[in-house]
């Protein structure tokens, strides 16, 4: 036969892709519960490290059912409503206004304390950035973050899910002493420059090199902070 | 075994090797190496790749029309890491995100579709897959020698286990933060090159 013939070359092409995309589409199909799964268990992973539990991909679901007792859905407006906070799709939450906006609470419990964990959702250099941040009763000041990302880059922004930038967070407040709403603010210049810019209280230390994923950092914080203002002085301890 | 046959096993593990002879995949040799777990998984993920994108495009070698040979090639390679993406996904999650991006990259991986047009297209199936196996073998060596030096110089650990006991920090001994970055890799890697060419006479180029 002549496989160099035009109807051949294309013959085979065809029927190539056809086997090819009916044998991928099978796999996926059977493979996307495990990996469905595996995406729920990273996210109660990372609730729980927001409340600084340390877990694994074995133990995260018993251990999210020890700490997490209960979540709801609040509002702008500071009305708690039922429903499953985790269910909610942050991506989706982020595009809408803030006033449509579903707003997950998670009540956490460790040690006989309460905190209450909120997720974030942003944009960082290259592409989604996204966190937990754990706070008091006092909504206020922040007991634990954890942050992590899709693609930032190496070394530099891809820093922000490592301890050394996610331990600053803690004792941070969201609101200055007159109860106006200021979030947390990245300084850039290395380590110390919050202290030199002397905002102790609201500030960290940014990253070096990694500035446009901490600007975006920055922003997904007080634009998912925000919305929370009327709840969290509302329901302050 | 027929002594050719395995020759194509042992070649690329020392005179004909990827990464020290013909410097090829020289890229995910930098970028996963910093531990050791990624380097084993890619090196298998490889194996997986390497030996059954051999054997395919070896059954098929008579019936691919030469002038979209390397799309068939590219089609296939492509199809397998899809496979292997999805199934470290679903068993091997945390890994997965470690090797993130790099499991795609296998696709454009110069060794894959280097073995596929130099061997694979000319030789039976048999010795295309000892063939694939030897390549990939003689990758994932490199690879894991590179990552064995990297994890235990730059984070004191092998395989996430501390190894070197904390007496030796308390006596100042610190972590060589340099292995971690990817220039360390090449550095590596060139000593390799290095050991393995002044004690290979083979490998002694006459000038």
């Amino acid at each position: 036969m002549n496989t160099n013939s035009n109807v051949y070359t294309f013959i085979y092409a065809s029927v190539m892709v056809i086997i090819v995309a009916a044998l991928l589409s099978f796999i996926a199909l059977q493979l996307q519960p495990m990996q469905k799964k595996n995406v729920e268990i990273e996210k109660k992973s990372n609730i729980l490290a927001a409340i600084g539990v340390a877990s694994t991909q074995d133990d995260a679901e018993a251990l999210y059912k020890d700490h997490v007792k209960n979540s709801y859905i609040a509002t702008e407006a500071g009305e708690k409503t039922e429903g499953d906070a985790f269910t909610v799709k942050m991506a989706e939450e982020v595009k809408k206004a803030s006033s449509e906006r579903q707003l997950p609470i998670y009540e956490c419990f460790k040690n006989d304390s309460t905190f209450f964990v909120i997720p974030l959702r942003g944009k960082g250099l290259w592409g989604p950035v996204w966190g937990y941040l754990a706070f008091y009763e006092d909504f206020n000041t922040i007991y634990g973050a954890t942050f992590d990302h899709k693609g930032e880059t190496p070394g530099l922004g891809a820093d922000i899910n490592q301890d050394w930038f996610e331990e600053p967070f803690s004792n941070k407040t969201i609101f200055d002493a007159d109860g106006k709403f200021v979030s947390i603010t990245t300084h850039k210049g290395g380590k110390g420059a919050a202290l030199a810019a002397n905002d102790t209280e609201h500030g960290v230390d940014a990253i070096s090199g990694g500035t446009i994923t901490c600007k975006g950092l920055e922003k997904m914080l007080a634009d998912c902070l925000a919305p929370y203002e009327t709840y969290f002085k509302k329901n302050k301890k | 075994m027929a002594s050719k046959n395995i020759k194509l096993l042992t070649n690329p593990l020392n005179l004909d090797n990827p990464i020290t002879v013909q410097v090829l995949g020289i890229c995910s040799a930098l970028a996963v190496t910093v531990k050791l777990e990624p380097a084993v998984v890619l090196s298998i993920s490889v194996l997986f790749v390497l030996a059954f994108a051999n054997v395919i495009i070896s059954l098929l070698r008579n019936t691919i029309p030469s002038r979209i040979r390397i799309i068939v090639q590219l089609v296939i390679v492509a199809a397998l890491v899809i496979i292997v993406d999805q199934v470290l996904k679903a068993f091997a999650y945390s890994v997965s995100k470690q090797l993130s991006v790099f499991v795609g990259l296998i696709i454009t991986n110069c060794i894959i579709m280097g073995r596929l047009e130099a061997f694979a297209l000319g030789n039976k199936p048999f010795p295309s897959l000892l063939d694939g196996f030897g390549n990939a073998a003689g990758y994932g060596m490199i690879l894991i020698i590179v990552a064995f030096f990297r994890e235990l110089l730059g984070s004191g650990t092998l395989w996430g286990f501390q190894v070197i006991p904390d007496s030796f920090y308390e006596f100042g001994y610190t972590n060589n933060g340099l292995m971690i970055l990817p220039p360390m890799a090449l550095i590596i890697v060139g000593v390799i090159i290095w050991v393995q060419r002044a004690r290979t006479k083979e490998l002694i180029e006459s000038n």
